[in-house]
């Protein structure tokens, strides 16, 4: 029925449109296990996605001719990685330490790294006299690998094997999160922590100490879906953005934890519905015009398409109801000892 | 104060006497001022809940402390160093073996909120005999079970002190003290004013001291002056939110002038009634008749606002004690307005009245407050309870739904309330009861219904019948009905 519609490039781009998404929503999982609802998803990406192209940007100028792409991809994903855990951190100091309202620390922290990652894109922009990318070394790490033989099988090659190495990466994070819930002493504490902190508390959990390391790192994944966005989504171009970098992923992802049920592996799947959703006006678009010239459907339709699905995620899942695959029941109070 | 190995201590004293504080300073969550605790003979420093799990002490507290998600076997492991990875089969081994010892059963992979209280207060058991605790700490373990699911745990303590384990309980049942205990401390006002042997003690010996002089533990209960039928409840039935039944077809009159207690395992619909009857809870179908003065009317389907107007007032304490009475914000004057104020005329509310009223309650119902300005939220559990019966019979109730209105309250307070209920009775009030407390419902109530999983599965005489037979119709629908 879908004659001409190319299935195989769809799933590639959807999957390239996943991976932010899927990072984010995985750092806001761990994040929310702990019972914080962090919703400055898109405020720790911008400032994950800023801070690799800095990284990158100022390696390259120290480097000289000499530059090495691994070296500056490493940086990038390293920088990016600490920036959004400092996101992460500044929440847990807010919320954990002086019990500041948790859903108004997560905006404003949005605010405040948007408005960091527009600072920094601006600076690096003048600096290099209006615009500039990073180096064409350093590109070539974030766009597909060609692992010979098996990139080259037909249609499984490009499905499964020709991602850049940050689409491995999101899905070996996934698969990390899913061992520490579901095996780990570690992962059974913090579920604990996010359930009901005062029980941890009573058994000798370390509760703070849990919610800050839990902030932190699920800040830090925020901040590799920025990194994603910056060096591979739009390569590695800094100056003005437009519409800032994140463009809104963020909030999507904080949909799709509850699409998810807090869990990592459906996680995947959501993001993959969702990076589907945005990269379907390059495939169907086409497909239309060519079968249905009357019906063709204007782009920014398409692009309204996952923005519009996130209303619907909670209207379906809260249909379902499941105590077992319920938002951790602390999510979005501070806990304090003293009060019983 | 000490205790020794292989004994049951029991731990007696009045709300606010310092048995809880005392029992939460072994288990590490409150640190003392001065004086010394020693284990063993050598003197220990308990800082936190750790310090005291390293000493082998284990706290079964009141409110069970446990995370609904998750298995049993993974509460019991909670925070516990080991291998990184969690070994389930061996850990349910574990778990097997020891709950054997003690002759009882649990099952390692229910979730907790699949669990009965009585599940999961074992599950709190083995969670410290499994951090290899030799002293148990049981704050009031048996406020919440019923007669059958107590002796089953009196069975399993008495087999952990054959075990040479030392036991702690804390209770207000007398009774059980006396069939439970090896010996019994009582505090009063944070200082131990009597050790005995249980052997030499009697109720009437333990409550002196607990008070400080002799009580009357009777609770007065003058011949039945019945009158008319105030409630005629049929066919009742509600469901859940699971489309389950909450309620299944509920029969019951209720006379002024009659005390009708309700008893029944937590959460076998007694909340579902009260608030049926006072029109929060959606009725599937079934009658409520209200009848007064020869004039009989519906009340299901009313707004609770017009059931209350008839004359229905609903007293309910829950858990929390604040939860559906009072606004714990609000001070005593804007809490009895609450339910004053439609009768106001004009746009202002008039807080002259409520403010009268609340100062006549402190006098008469002698509530502890620094005046009708502090938030409710301020005044101790007894206290608030007073200011919520008060104000529901302030209104001068024709009839007078009370649920659990002494829960966690101490003897003296008690029977304040129980008196409070006695006079409204006497003014020919009728009341439902719903207590926890089976001596207390034989004793105060006419009648005594039970309900058992949204089922009425007795319906019995007080003043005939025994706390055996309740138990046992609290969890098995009568055959013979």
């Amino acid at each position: 029925m879908l004659g001409g519609f190319d299935f195989v490039n769809f799933i590639f781009m959807a999957v390239i449109a996943a991976t932010p998404l899927l990072f984010a929503t995985l750092g806001e999982i761990l994040t929310q296990k702990s019972g914080s609802l962090n919703l400055g998803v898109e405020g720790m990406m911008s400032m994950g996605a800023a801070a690799a192209i800095a990284a990158s940007y100022f390696y390259e100028s120290a480097a000289g001719a000499g530059l090495s792409g691994f070296v500056s991809a490493s940086l990038a994903v390293l920088i990016g990685f600490l920036a959004g855990a400092l996101g992460g951190l500044i929440y847990s100091v807010l919320t954990v330490t002086f019990r500041a309202n948790q859903n108004v620390t997560g905006l404003a922290l949005t605010i405040f790294g948007i408005g960091a990652a527009n600072l920094v894109g601006e600076l690096l922009g003048i600096r290099a006299g209006g615009r500039t990318t990073v180096d064409d070394a350093t590109k070539t790490m974030f766009s597909g690998i060609n692992i010979s033989t098996l990139s080259d099988i037909p249609v499984i090659g490009r499905i499964f094997f020709s991602y850049n190495f940050m689409v491995y990466l999101a899905i070996i994070t996934a698969v990390i999160l899913i061992i520490l819930f579901n095996k780990t002493r570690t992962g059974l504490n913090l579920r604990s922590v996010g359930e009901s902190p005062a029980t941890a508390d009573a058994v000798g959990i370390n509760v703070t100490k849990y919610k800050y390391i839990a902030a932190s790192v699920g800040g830090g994944i925020c901040g590799l879906g920025g990194v994603y966005i910056s060096m591979a989504t739009i390569g590695g171009f800094a100056g003005t953005w437009d519409n800032n970098i994140i463009a809104g992923r963020g909030w999507i992802a904080v949909a799709l934890v509850i699409f998810a049920a807090w869990r990592p592996a459906r996680a995947m799947i959501g993001a993959l519905l969702f990076g589907g959703l945005s990269a379907l006006w390059l495939y169907l678009g086409p497909w239309l015009q060519n079968h249905l010239p009357n019906a063709s459907i204007p782009q920014q339709v398409y692009n309204v398409l996952p923005f519009a699905a996130t209303i619907l995620v909670p209207i379906i899942t809260s249909i379902r109801q499941s105590k077992d695959h319920s938002q951790p029941k602390s999510c979005g109070t501070n806990y304090f000892r003293e009060e019983r | 104060m000490e205790l020794r190995r292989g004994e049951i201590l029991a731990l007696l004293g009045e709300n606010g006497s310092g048995k809880t504080t005392l029992m939460n300073m072994l288990s590490g969550i409150y640190y003392p001022d001065s004086g010394a605790i020693y284990a063993e003979g050598k003197e220990v420093v308990i800082r936190s809940p750790k310090d005291a799990f390293d000493l082998g002490i284990g706290m079964i507290h009141q409110h069970f402390k446990l995370v609904d998600v998750l298995t049993a076997a993974e509460n019991i492991i909670l925070g516990l160093k080991g291998s990184t990875f969690i070994n389930r089969k061996k850990l349910a081994n574990e778990i097997r073996d020891i709950s054997e010892k003690y002759g009882f059963s649990l099952d390692p992979y229910k979730k907790i909120y699949d669990m009965s209280v009585s599940e999961k207060q074992k599950v709190e058991i083995v969670k410290v005999l499994y951090r290899g605790a030799d002293v148990l700490i049981l704050d009031e373990p048996t406020a919440v079970l019923t007669p059958q699911e107590s002796d089953v745990l009196f069975d399993m303590l008495r087999k952990m002190k054959e075990d040479n384990k030392a036991i702690i309980i804390i209770t207000h049942k007398l009774n059980e003290v006396l069939a439970l205990s090896d010996r019994v401390c009582i505090l009063r006002k944070g200082e131990l004013v009597g050790e005995v042997e249980t052997k030499d003690a009697t109720i009437t010996s333990l409550t002196e001291g607990m008070v400080g002089r002799a009580v009357n533990l009777e609770i007065q209960r003058e011949p039945g002056n019945f009158g008319e039928e105030r409630l005629d409840i049929s066919g009742l039935t509600c469901l859940n939110d699971d489309g389950l039944f909450s309620l299944n077809n509920i029969n019951f009159g209720l006379r002024s002038g009659e005390i009708l207690g309700i008893a029944g395992i937590a959460g076998s619909g007694q909340k579902e009634l009260c608030e049926a009857i006072a029109g929060l809870y959606p009725i599937q179908s079934g009658s409520i008749l209200f009848k007064n003065n020869n004039e009989t009317s519906e009340l299901s389907g009313l707004s609770p606002i017009e059931i209350a107007r008839k004359g229905v007032h609903l007293a309910f304490v829950p858990e929390d004690r604040l939860g559906m009475g009072l606004v714990a914000g609000l001070d005593m004057v804007d809490n009895m307005m609450l339910k004053s104020y439609h009768d106001d005329k004009g746009f202002l509310v008039d807080r002259k009245k409520p403010k009268e009223a609340a100062e006549k309650l402190i006098k008469t119902l002698e509530i502890v407050t620094p005046g009708v300005s502090t938030p409710v939220r301020r005044l101790s559990g007894g206290n608030v309870q007073k200011v919520l019966l008060g104000r529901e019979i302030e209104s001068a109730p024709s009839v007078l739904v009370v649920a659990y209105p002494v829960r966690g309250l101490d003897i003296n307070s008690s029977y304040t309330i129980y008196n409070l209920l006695n006079e409204q009775r006497k003014s020919g009030v009728a009341i439902l009861f719903i207590g926890e407390d089976l001596d207390v419902l034989l004793e105060l109530c006419d009648r005594i219904m039970v309900l058992c999983g949204g089922q009425l599965s007795g319906m019995v005489d007080a003043t005939t019948a025994t706390k055996e037979e309740l138990g046992l119709m609290m969890t098995q629908i009568a055959n013979d009905k």
